[in-house]
């Protein structure tokens, strides 16, 4: 399988991201490939991954710059043609600005940036990204963010729901705290589209991928990926 | 020409940072205020010189960038040079 990361000015996870999937489909780290912003053209790949950061120091609305990016033109005609498209944070928030991703990304309502690790179920386990999971299963993953307030309008919201379209929930963790960090509308940590090929989650997998990460949780999804896409 | 372009989240949305602003109003002694909502505004130079033309194009500019449609809402102010 062959895997792209986009690297935007300001992209902080982009070589994490590059480390823990090349260890799930068993490579070096050069096995997948760095994608400047400003590059139009891209080789042929079978997973573009959108990772965390703060590209363009969230100027107007986090991720609303990275998403007229000239890369992003490619990104989206790919993933119309059904490239697996995943964005973690900040990918996410490109995401939905870039229209791949039904919402947006609001501060979090507590005002305050939020590093810490939360729970998640996963809530829909039959797709590429999460066919490694139990439906159900829940994963303490790290979160990290400013703008992690998923919103959707609620018709839109019903439309997903049927559609099967909610990828992760928060959920209640031992710790005794809050189990949703940012007041994201019905609990929503991340997101397909309708085709299921792209997904959002604000938690971030890769921070989660090695035993010296303090948890494994996240490995899942990558070698769900590796599984479906290779 | 110049455009002053005014976003604001749309109703229903829930505004954190103005929130905490009509609390600390409040906290002030400011009495009465009721729902507090924070916005941007953008100042643009246009060199169009038609009210028509700029408007139309700052509209385009609303909708591919500078307000998310999603979550807010856009005005748009034209002042003649």
């Amino acid at each position: 399988m062959k895997a792209s990361v986009i690297v935007f000015p300001g992209s902080n996870c982009d070589r994490d991201v590059q480390v823990a999937l090349a260890s799930a489909i068993g490579g070096t780290p050069d096995t997948v490939e760095m994608v400047w912003h400003g590059d139009s053209e891209m080789a042929k790949t079978d997973l573009i991954v959108l990772p965390g950061g703060f590209s363009y120091g969230d100027y107007l609305r986090s991720g609303a710059m990275s998403a007229r990016s000239p890369v992003m033109r490619e990104v989206v005609a790919r993933a119309e043609q059904g490239v697996a498209v995943l964005g973690i944070c900040n990918g996410f928030q490109v995401l939905t600005e870039a229209g791949l991703l039904p919402g947006a990304l609001l501060p979090n309502a507590g005002l305050k940036f939020v590093c810490r690790d939360v729970q998640i179920r996963v809530e829909n386990s039959q797709t590429l990204f999460t066919n490694g999971y139990q439906q159900g299963q829940t994963l303490r993953i790290p979160v990290a963010h400013h703008d992690g307030q998923y919103f959707v309008e609620p018709e839109t919201l019903a439309e997903m729901r049927e559609r099967d379209q909610i990828a992760f929930r928060y959920c209640d963790a031992d710790d005794g705290r809050a189990a949703n960090p940012n007041g994201s509308i019905d609990d929503i940590a991340g997101v397909f589209n309708d085709r299921k090929s792209v997904l959002g989650l604000m938690p971030h997998p890769e921070r989660a991928a090695d035993a010296i990460h303090g948890g494994t949780d996240g490995q899942g999804l990558l070698n769900s990926l590796v599984s479906a896409l290779s | 020409m110049k455009a002053r372009v005014h976003v604001s989240y749309k109703n229903g949305v829930l505004d954190p940072q103005g929130k905490a602003i009509g609390l600390t109003l409040a906290n002030l002694g400011f009495e009465g205020v009721g729902d507090v909502r924070q916005g941007k505004l953008i100042e643009l130079d246009l060199a169009e010189s038609d009210a028509a033309a700029a408007r139309k194009s700052v509209e385009a500019m609303c909708e591919k960038l500078l307000a998310n449609t999603v979550i807010e809402n856009y005005a748009i102010e034209l002042e003649e040079d």
